[in-house]
C-alpha cells in the first residue's frame, strides 16, 4: 500500500510531464553554451547574469507566443570539442529550438558548422572573428557582436585623424590579434599612406611575460602602439610599460580596451589617454538604457559589462524573431532574423540578410581616469553603428563564394 | 642591438627566471626525493598568489603588509602541501608511483574550483610592491625596481637552499636520498617524515613564487595551468632532483625567452620546447642532472607480476551489448559512446607504451591529433572521400610518430615523458602558426562523415568497428612475442639486452604502433565533432590518456578502455549537472585512487586472484 501511495504522485507527475509538450504552453527552450570555466570564464559571468534577466522579464510579461522561455546552460569550458558535445546534447535530448552564446572564436566557428550540418538555428553572442559570417558563414548562423573587422575599423577611422606616422603593434598570437591588426594598418594605410610599420609582437595567449615586450617595443621607437592583448595579458602589459614609461613615449590605440572588463580591473592604473573601442555604460543617455543599467546593477550589485549588454541584446534579438517567425520552426526562425530589427537599449539594431551580422556597433573614445570611481572611463566618445564599417553585400558575397 | 637594450633584456630574462626557478626547484626537490609527478604545484602556485591578494588587502600593517602577505601566503601553501602529503599522497605511497599522478590532477581540478568559488572568475590586478613600485634608469632606460629586487632575491634562495642541503644533517638526507632512496631507507631512515618535510618545502617554494608574482602578473583561474608545464620544463632541462641544475635552466628559459622576442618573434610559442627538446637529446638526464640509479625491484617500477586478464565471457558480453544496445538509446546517448569509444581506443594505444612498454608519454595527444589533422586535411586539401580520410589518419600519425619516437627512446622515465610532450608542443605550434595549411587557431571545418554515414547509429558502428578491432589488436600486440619483449624490456633492461634483444628497436616499435592507433582513435573523434583544432594537441589531451589508464589499472590491458569509460561518463555528468565539475570529478577520482589505488581493475582482478 505504502508503495502504491509513493508511486500516485509520481505517475501523476509523469502524466503531466507527457503532456505537456503536446499542450501550447510548453516553453521555448533555448540552448546557451559559454565557457563558464577556463580561459574564457572572466567574461561569461557578467553575459550570464543578463541573459537570466532577460529571460526573467520576458517571462514576466507572459513569455513569447504565449509560452514562457526557458534556457538551459552548458559550460564548453573553452574547448571547441566540448562545445559540439553540448550542441548534441542540447537538440537531441533537451529538444532546444536554437542554440545561442558562445565566447571563444574555435568555439563559435565549431559550433556554427555543427549547426550548418544539422540544420539548427545558432546565435553566436561574443565571438569576434569575421570568419564566422563571412569566410565560413551559412545560412543557419547569426552574429551579434560587432566582429574584429568592424572594431579595427572603426578605431583606422579615428586614428587617421591623428598624425602618428611610426606604428608597432603587439597582440595575441591568435587569429584574433592577427585580423584585428590587419584590419586596422590595412584602413589606415588607405587613410596615410606615409604611414610605416616598425614592428609587430605576437605573445603567446594567457602566457605574456611583458618586460621584454616592451623593451623590444621601446627600442623600435614607434610613435604609437595598436593592442589587442586579451585578458590578464593585457593587465600585466600596463603595469609593466607603465613602469618602464611607454605610456609617456608612445600613444596607444587598443581594440576593446576601454570595456569595463578590461579596464576594470585595472582601477587606478589605467593607462590615460588611449584610443579604445569600448563600452561607456556610465554616460548613454538613452531612458531604455539607464534602466537597463538600474535594473542590472540592482540584480547584480555590480555595473554592467560589455559582455551584459550582449547577453542582453542577444536574448531581446531572439525573443524579437521568434515573435516575428510566430514559431519556432528552424527555417521560420532563420527567415524571420534575416533583416529582423530589434529595439535594444542602445537604439535599434538590424541583423543583415547578407551575412547574419548585426549592425550593433561600437563606442570609440579616448581613456581618462574616474578617481570618484576608481577606474579608467572613457570620454570623448562616440557610438559608431555598424552599418558605418560593414562592408556591402556585394563584398560580402564575395567573401561568402568560397563556402 | 645596442649594448644597452642588450643589457636590459637580460636584466628582464633574469626577473622572470627567478620567479620561474623558486618554482621549479621545489617541483624539482620533491620529484627527486618522492618521484611524485606533481602536477598540482602550479595549484599551491596560483594558490599564493590569490591568498597574497587578499591578505594583503586584510592585514592591517600599511605598506609592510604585502611582504608580510607574501610570507604568511607561502607559509600557508606549505601547510596546504602538510596535508595534502599527509592525508592523501602517503596513503598511495606503496602503489605504482604514477598513481599519485593521479591523485595529483585530482587535486589540480579541486583547487581550481575553489579558487573560483572563493575569489571568482574576474581577472584581478594584484597591488603593487610597497618601496619597488617605480623603477629606476639603466643605460638610458627605465627598469623595474621590484624586478631588480627579484634578480637580487633569486641567488639569496638558491645560497639558502645549498646551505639546507650541504650544511645540515636533513640535507645530506635529502641528498642521499634523490641519488638512492632505497639504500637511505635501508640505512633506517625515516622515509614518511623525509617526504612530508620535502613536500612542504616544495609546496612553500611553489608559494612563495605564487605570492612574489603578485606585482608583477594579473591574477586569474588559469594561472595554475599556465605555470606547471613551463615549471616542468625548467626542471626537466635542469635535471630532476638537481638545485642548481632549476637555477641554471630557469635562466637559461628566461634569457632565451627574453631574447627570442627579439630575433625570432615568430617562434615564441614553441622556443621553450625547443630548448628542451636539443638539451634532452644531447643530454639525456638535464644539464647537471644524474643517470638514475638501476631500480633493484626485480619487477620495475609498473608491473607487480604478470599481467592480468579479464575473463573472454565479459569481453564478448561488453561487446554484444555494444553492437545491440545503441539502437534502443536515445540520439545522444549514442554520440556520448562514439566519444568513449574514440578515447578507449586512445586510452588502449597508451597502454602499450605505458603498461606493456613502461613508457610513461606527456604528449600522446601528437598522435591523436596529428591523426584528426591528417583527416582533416586530407579531405580539406586533397578532397580525399570521407573513408579514405578515414583511414588516412593513423598512417599520418604513425609516420609522426615514427619520426619524433626515434628521439624520444633514447631517453627514460621523465625525461622521455617530456621529450613526447616536447615534440606534442611542437607539433601544436606548428598547426597554430600555418594558417595557410591548418587554418591556424580557427581549425578546419566541414569534416563530417560522408552522407551514408552521416546518421548518428550508422556513424556509430563505424567508429565502433575501428574501435573494438584497433582494441583487439592492441590486446594481441600485448600478448605476442613483441609485446611479452617489450615487457622484459621495460622489466629489466640490461638483462633483456644480455639476452640480445634490440631495446629501442623494440621501443621505438610500440611507439608507432601506439601513434597508429592514436591516431585511429583521433580520426573517430574528429568526424565526431566536425572541427579540428590546435585544441586537440594541448597538454590536457596528453592528460586525459594517461588518467584513464591510471584509472583503470595500468596493470590491465583491459583497464584502459574501462578508465576511459568511467572518466568520460563522469565528466560528461558532473559538467551537465554542475557549475563546479571541476570539484566533482576531483573528488570522485581522489576517492577513486584511494580505493582502487592500482586502478580499479587493477585492484578487482587482483583480489579475485586472491
Amino acid at each position: 500500500m505504502r508503495t502504491l501511495r509513493l508511486l500516485g504522485p509520481l505517475v501523476a507527475v509523469l502524466a503531466l510531464g507527457a503532456a505537456a509538450p503536446a499542450g501550447a504552453q510548453a516553453p521555448i527552450k533555448i540552448g546557451e553554451i559559454n565557457s563558464f570555466s577556463g580561459i574564457g570564464a572572466p567574461f561569461t559571468g557578467p553575459y550570464r547574469a543578463a541573459v537570466e534577466m532577460a529571460v526573467e522579464e520576458i517571462n514576466a510579461r507572459g513569455g513569447v507566443l504565449g509560452r514562457k522561455v526557458e534556457v538551459i546552460f552548458r559550460d564548453d569550458k573553452g574547448q571547441p570539442a566540448e562545445a559540439v558535445k553540448h550542441a548534441q546534447e542540447l537538440v537531441a535530448s533537451e529538444r532546444v529550438h536554437l542554440i545561442s552564446g558562445t565566447f571563444l572564436s574555435n568555439v563559435g566557428l565549431a559550433v556554427s558548422d555543427w549547426a550548418r550540418q544539422n540544420k539548427v538555428l545558432f546565435v553566436a553572442a561574443e565571438p569576434l572573428t569575421e570568419a564566422l559570417t563571412w569566410s565560413k558563414g551559412h545560412g543557419y548562423v547569426f552574429r551579434v557582436r560587432p566582429n574584429t573587422y568592424e572594431q579595427g575599423r572603426m578605431l583606422a577611422e579615428r586614428a587617421g585623424k591623428l598624425g602618428h606616422t611610426k606604428w608597432a603593434t603587439i597582440g595575441p598570437n591568435y587569429e584574433y590579434g592577427k585580423r584585428a591588426w590587419e584590419t586596422f594598418r590595412d584602413r589606415l594605410k588607405q587613410l596615410r599612406p606615409e604611414v610605416q610599420v616598425v614592428g609587430e609582437h605576437w605573445p603567446t595567449l594567457g602566457k605574456l611575460e611583458p618586460g621584454p615586450f616592451v623593451t623590444a617595443i621601446l627600442n623600435q621607437n614607434p610613435d604609437a602602439l595598436y593592442v589587442s592583448l586579451f585578458g590578464s595579458d593585457w593587465l600585466a602589459f600596463v603595469r609593466e610599460a607603465g613602469k618602464r614609461g611607454l605610456f609617456k613615449k608612445v600613444f596607444v590605440v587598443g581594440i576593446l580596451l576601454g570595456e569595463p572588463e578590461y579596464i576594470d580591473p585595472l582601477k587606478l592604473e589605467a593607462p590615460e589617454g588611449m584610443l579604445v573601442t569600448g563600452y561607456p555604460w556610465y554616460d548613454i543617455q538613452a531612458p531604455a538604457h539607464k534602466e537597463f543599467v538600474a535594473t542590472f546593477t540592482k540584480r547584480t550589485d555590480k555595473n554592467p559589462v560589455l559582455g551584459s549588454l550582449v547577453g542582453y541584446v542577444t536574448y531581446l534579438s531572439i525573443f524579437e524573431a521568434i515573435r516575428k517567425a510566430g514559431s519556432t520552426d528552424t527555417d521560420k526562425l532563420v527567415a524571420a532574423f534575416r533583416g529582423l530589427e530589434v529595439q535594444t537599449p542602445i537604439g535599434t539594431i538590424a541583423y543583415r540578410a547578407a551575412d547574419g551580422q548585426s549592425t550593433m556597433g561600437a563606442w570609440v573614445g579616448t581613456t581618462k581616469l574616474d578617481p570618484r570611481r576608481g577606474v579608467g572611463i572613457m570620454v570623448n566618445h562616440e557610438y559608431i553603428p555598424g552599418e558605418r564599417v560593414l562592408p556591402s553585400d556585394a563584398e560580402v558575397r564575395k567573401m561568402r563564394s568560397g563556402n | 642591438m645596442s649594448p644597452s637594450l642588450i643589457l636590459i633584456q637580460l636584466l628582464s630574462g633574469l626577473a622572470h627566471a627567478m620567479v620561474l626557478f623558486l618554482i621549479a626547484s621545489g617541483l624539482s626537490l620533491i620529484f627527486g626525493v618522492t618521484r611524485i609527478v606533481n602536477f598540482a604545484h602550479g595549484s599551491f602556485y596560483m594558490l599564493a598568489a590569490y591568498l597574497t591578494y587578499t591578505l594583503t588587502a586584510a592585514l592591517p600593517l600599511g605598506g609592510g603588509s604585502f611582504y608580510v602577505a607574501v610570507l604568511l601566503a607561502a607559509a600557508a601553501v606549505g601547510a596546504v602541501g602538510f596535508a595534502v602529503e599527509t592525508a592523501l599522497l602517503r596513503r598511495v605511497y606503496r602503489a605504482p608511483e604514477l598513481y599519485q599522478l593521479l591523485l595529483t590532477f585530482a587535486l589540480v581540478l579541486v583547487v581550481a574550483d575553489a579558487v573560483r568559488f572563493f575569489w571568482g572568475t574576474e581577472n584581478k590586478t594584484g597591488p603593487a610592491a610597497p618601496g619597488l613600485a617605480g623603477s629606476v634608469p639603466i643605460a638610458g632606460q627605465l627598469f623595474p625596481t621590484y624586478d631588480l629586487a627579484l634578480i637580487a632575491l633569486g641567488p639569496v634562495v638558491a645560497a639558502a637552499l645549498w646551505g639546507l642541503f650541504y650544511r645540515t644533517k636533513w640535507g645530506i638526507l635529502i641528498r642521499a636520498a634523490t641519488q638512492d632512496r632505497e639504500m637511505v631507507a635501508a640505512l633506517g631512515v625515516d622515509q614518511a617524515k623525509l617526504f612530508t618535510s620535502v613536500f612542504v618545502l616544495g609546496s612553500f617554494l611553489a608559494g612563495l613564487g605564487g605570492a612574489l608574482q603578485v606585482p608583477r602578473q594579473a591574477l586569474t583561474n588559469v594561472m595554475d595551468t599556465s605555470i606547471i608545464v613551463e615549471a616542468f620544463v625548467v626542471v626537466v632541462i635542469g635535471g630532476m632532483g638537481s638545485v642548481p641544475g632549476a637555477l641554471l635552466a630557469a635562466v637559461v628559459i628566461g634569457v632565451v625567452d627574453a631574447f627570442g622576442v627579439l630575433l625570432l618573434p615568430k617562434a615564441s610559442l614553441v622556443m621553450m620546447f625547443v630548448v628542451m627538446a636539443v638539451v634532452l637529446i644531447v643530454r639525456p638526464w638535464g644539464l647537471l642532472g644524474r643517470p638514475e640509479a638501476q631500480a633493484r625491484t626485480a619487477g620495475g617500477a609498473l608491473a607487480g607480476g604478470s599481467a592480468v586478464g579479464v575473463p573472454r565471457a565479459w569481453v564478448v558480453a561488453v561487446l554484444a551489448a555494444l553492437v545491440a544496445v545503441p539502437p534502443l538509446l536515445p540520439t545522444f546517448y549514442v554520440w556520448v559512446l562514439v566519444e568513449i569509444l574514440a578515447f578507449a581506443l586512445f586510452a588502449a594505444s597508451l597502454h602499450l607504451l605505458m603498461g606493456t612498454g613502461g613508457m610513461v608519454s606527456f604528449g600522446h595527444a601528437a598522435a591523436f591529433g596529428l591523426g584528426a589533422y591528417g583527416s582533416a586535411l586530407l579531405m580539406h586539401w586533397a578532397k580525399a572521400p570521407m573513408p579514405l580520410a578515414f583511414a588516412g589518419a593513423p598512417l599520418v600519425a604513425a609516420l609522426c610518430a615514427a619520426l619524433y619516437g626515434y628521439f624520444c627512446v633514447r631517453l627514460t622515465s621523465i625525461y622521455f615523458a617530456m621529450l613526447t610532450l616536447a615534440f606534442a608542443q611542437i607539433a601544436y605550434a606548428i598547426v597554430h602558426q600555418w594558417y595557410d595549411v591548418t587554418g591556424g587557431d580557427n581549425g578546419l571545418l566541414g569534416i563530417w562523415p560522408a552522407p551514408w554515414l552521416a546518421a548518428p547509429l550508422r556513424y556509430y558502428y563505424l567508429a565502433l568497428t575501428a574501435s573494438a578491432v584497433g582494441i583487439t589488436l592492441l590486446a594481441l600486440i600485448g600478448r605476442a612475442p613483441f609485446g611479452l619483449t617489450l615487457r622484459a624490456v621495460r622489466d629489466h633492461a640490461r638483462r633483456a639486452e644480455a639476452v640480445g634483444v634490440n631495446i629501442r628497436v623494440h621501443q621505438w616499435t610500440a611507439f608507432v604502433v601506439a601513434g597508429f592507433f592514436g591516431g585511429l582513435a583521433g580520426a573517430t573523434f574528429v568526424f565526431l565533432k566536425g572541427s579540428v583544432f590546435p585544441d586537440y594537441l594541448a597538454v590536457r589531451m596528453s592528460v586525459e590518456p594517461l588518467v584513464m589508464v591510471l584509472l583503470g589499472g595500468v596493470q590491465v590491458f583491459a583497464g584502459a578502455p574501462v578508465g576511459a569509460a568511467i572518466y568520460k561518463l563522469l565528466d560528461t555528468v558532473a559538467t551537465r549537472y554542475t557549475e563546479y565539475w571541476q570539484v566533482v570529478l576531483g573528488a570522485i577520482l581522489m576517492v577513486l585512487v584511494l580505493v582502487f589505488p592500482r586502478g580499479i581493475l587493477g585492484v578487482l582482478s587482483e583480489r579475485r586472484r586472491g
